[in-house]
């Protein structure tokens, strides 16, 4: 919503020949500032990212290695590297990758069923809404590792304390997203839907669903993101196997290397988490406005 | 008046029937994972507003505020450099979307390997777990100062300190606020999950600790203690944004009016 203006105008920002670029001839004397940025040779913003993770694995790879870092503490990027590359041989990495992701699916399923229904049940009437409001205010701040105790009592290292945390973290986005969505839905809209004799169920289908599914969308990208964090904090703090208690044993074992490969690990899985439900909000919202593209006005 | 009766009514009663239900479904139980309510409510007022209050909870807030300060701060001076300039902004773009998606407790193994078990390293594995929505959001917000306004400026010769004073970053403090907000859900997140580990004090330590020598009226207050913390902190946090974006607040209200 806010970002699309934004959006528009980094887009002009873009263009070759854009109006930085026309003006500038006159307006030399205004300094070097403008016409440097707009020399027209730009590197593309993709290059430049590349440029950027070239030269984060350079920089680890460099700085242990001539003492900046101490090295005990900070292994050379080649040898995070071939922790990671031995790591991957192993089956229990792949079990560990494979539990992991079973508690974040699993957890991630049951907030979005959840959240999307009570959503939409609350969001259907001005009177649910402003009872449950005060309520979801209160118990939506409340930090889920406060549940950690809890879970541990109830669960132990059972995957339902892991779960418990997953679904307590990622249910309030999915709902709050929900409840924007349901608010959302155009009145004249509504209003003709009711004249036409539209049931409830049709409604909901046809003109709520529709509404709410960009909210929905954004609640399960953010939703997927602490599902995912939760269910490697749940592991390292519980001890539920899965990819925190690997890397708690190669911490304590000593194998700082090893440490380093299996954060690596959880940090590429977070970046494909991230941009696996980006795509999947392209593909569900194609129809919609948002995704549509800017066409230049 | 009757507005302002049903209003209070609609505020306090679904927690005042959720409270009841609690209160009576556990008011015998001899189970023991599921204390009565009362009980757990007499722990909370005798250690946790007791004893407790200063001996773990203090410092716990303490390396809470510690940690968030230096991280907002940092991020934002940092996000204010990178967003300004597009080839820093699309060299580190990636590497700092890397860093987010890292879950942060899975630094703290690492950060006690290297700062210790202190007070330090918890300050630290705070400040280093929030920083990045904090960065990621101002790098955005920079970024997206309105064209129009950014020349305007420029025109009339508003520079350096002015430029940023008056014109970066209130418009994108909306975009800096929402990193803060998520920000501060981290910290949180990382002050207890830090004291799990190791620690002599604090709210995270104790509750693990109840929950160890199974006080289990204790690890439930605590648990509530912890959920009281969180609301009073996002409370406060609504009370700070609501005023500082009160002008922003005003202007989208008036926008979707018209």
């Amino acid at each position: 919503m806010e970002g699309k203006p934004a959006r528009s105008t980094s887009a002009l920002d873009r263009i070759p020949g854009g109006p930085g670029g026309t003006v500038d001839a006159g307006a030399a004397p205004d300094g070097p500032a403008p016409s440097a940025r707009s020399g027209g040779r730009r590197i593309p913003q993709s290059v430049l990212g590349l440029l950027g993770l070239v030269g984060l694995v350079l920089l680890i790879e460099i700085l242990p290695r001539i003492g900046v870092l101490p090295r005990r503490y900070f292994p050379p990027s080649s040898e995070i590297g071939s922790a990671l590359l031995d790591q991957v041989g192993r089956a229990e990495f792949w079990q560990a990758v494979g539990d992991t992701l079973q508690g974040w699916a699993l957890g991630l399923a049951i907030a979005a069923v959840a959240g999307v229904v009570l959503g939409i049940l609350i969001g259907s009437s001005r009177l649910t809404l402003e009872l449950t409001a005060s309520t979801i205010e209160f118990l939506r701040p409340i930090p889920s590792v406060a549940l950690i105790p809890i879970a541990v009592l109830l669960f132990g290292t059972d995957i339902e304390s892991k779960l418990l945390l997953v679904v307590y973290a990622s249910f309030w986005q999915v709902l709050i997203q929900v409840l924007y969505g349901v608010q959302d839905v155009d009145p004249v809209a509504h209003d003709t839907a009711r004249a036409y004799g539209l049931g409830r169920w049709a409604r909901v289908r046809y003109l709520t669903w529709p509404t709410a599914l960009p909210y929905v969308m954004t609640g399960l990208r953010l939703a997927a993101a602490v599902a995912l964090i939760l269910a490697v904090t749940s592991e390292l703090v519980i001890g539920n196997p899965g990819l925190g208690t690997l890397l708690a044993t190669a911490q304590s074992s000593g194998a700082i290397a090893a440490t380093y490969a299996i954060v690596v690990v959880t940090g590429i899985l977070g970046v494909l988490v991230n941009v696996g439900f980006r795509a999947v909000e392209r593909r569900a919202l194609s129809w919609h406005a948002s995704q549509r593209g800017d066409i230049p006005v | 008046m009757t507005d302002v009766l049903r209003r209070v009514g609609m505020t306090l009663g679904l927690p005042i029937v959720l409270f009841a239900a609690w209160w009576f479904a556990s008011a015998g139980s001899t189970d023991f994972f599921f204390p009565p309510l009362s009980r757990i409510l007499d722990s909370l007022v005798e250690e946790w507003f007791g004893p407790r209050l200063a001996a773990d909870v203090l410092p716990s807030l303490l390396r809470l505020t510690a940690g968030y300060l230096v991280a907002a701060v940092g991020s934002v001076a940092l996000g204010v450099l990178i967003g300004t300039s597009r080839t820093v902004r699309g060299l580190l773009e990636p590497v700092l979307e890397f860093f987010r998606a890292i879950p942060p407790p899975v630094l703290v193994p690492i950060f006690m390997l290297i700062f210790g078990i202190g007070d330090g390293m918890k300050i630290i594995v705070i400040a280093f777990g929030c920083m990045w929505p904090i960065l990621l959001n101002t790098v955005e917000g920079v970024r997206a100062v309105d064209s129009v306004l950014s020349d305007t400026a420029r025109t009339y010769g508003i520079t350096g300190a002015a430029r940023l004073r008056r014109l970066v970053l209130p418009s994108a403090s909306p975009q800096i606020f929402a990193g803060l907000r998520q920000g501060l859900s981290v910290a949180i997140i990382l002050m207890v999950i830090s004291e799990l580990f190791a620690a002599e004090n604090g709210l995270g330590f104790a509750v693990v600790q109840a929950q160890r020598s199974f006080a289990i009226a204790e690890t439930w207050a605590g648990v509530l203690m912890l959920g009281l913390l969180g609301f009073l902190l996002a409370l406060l946090f609504r009370v700070v944004e609501n005023r500082q974006l009160a002008w922003y607040h005003g202007l989208r209200r008036a926008q979707r009016s018209s």
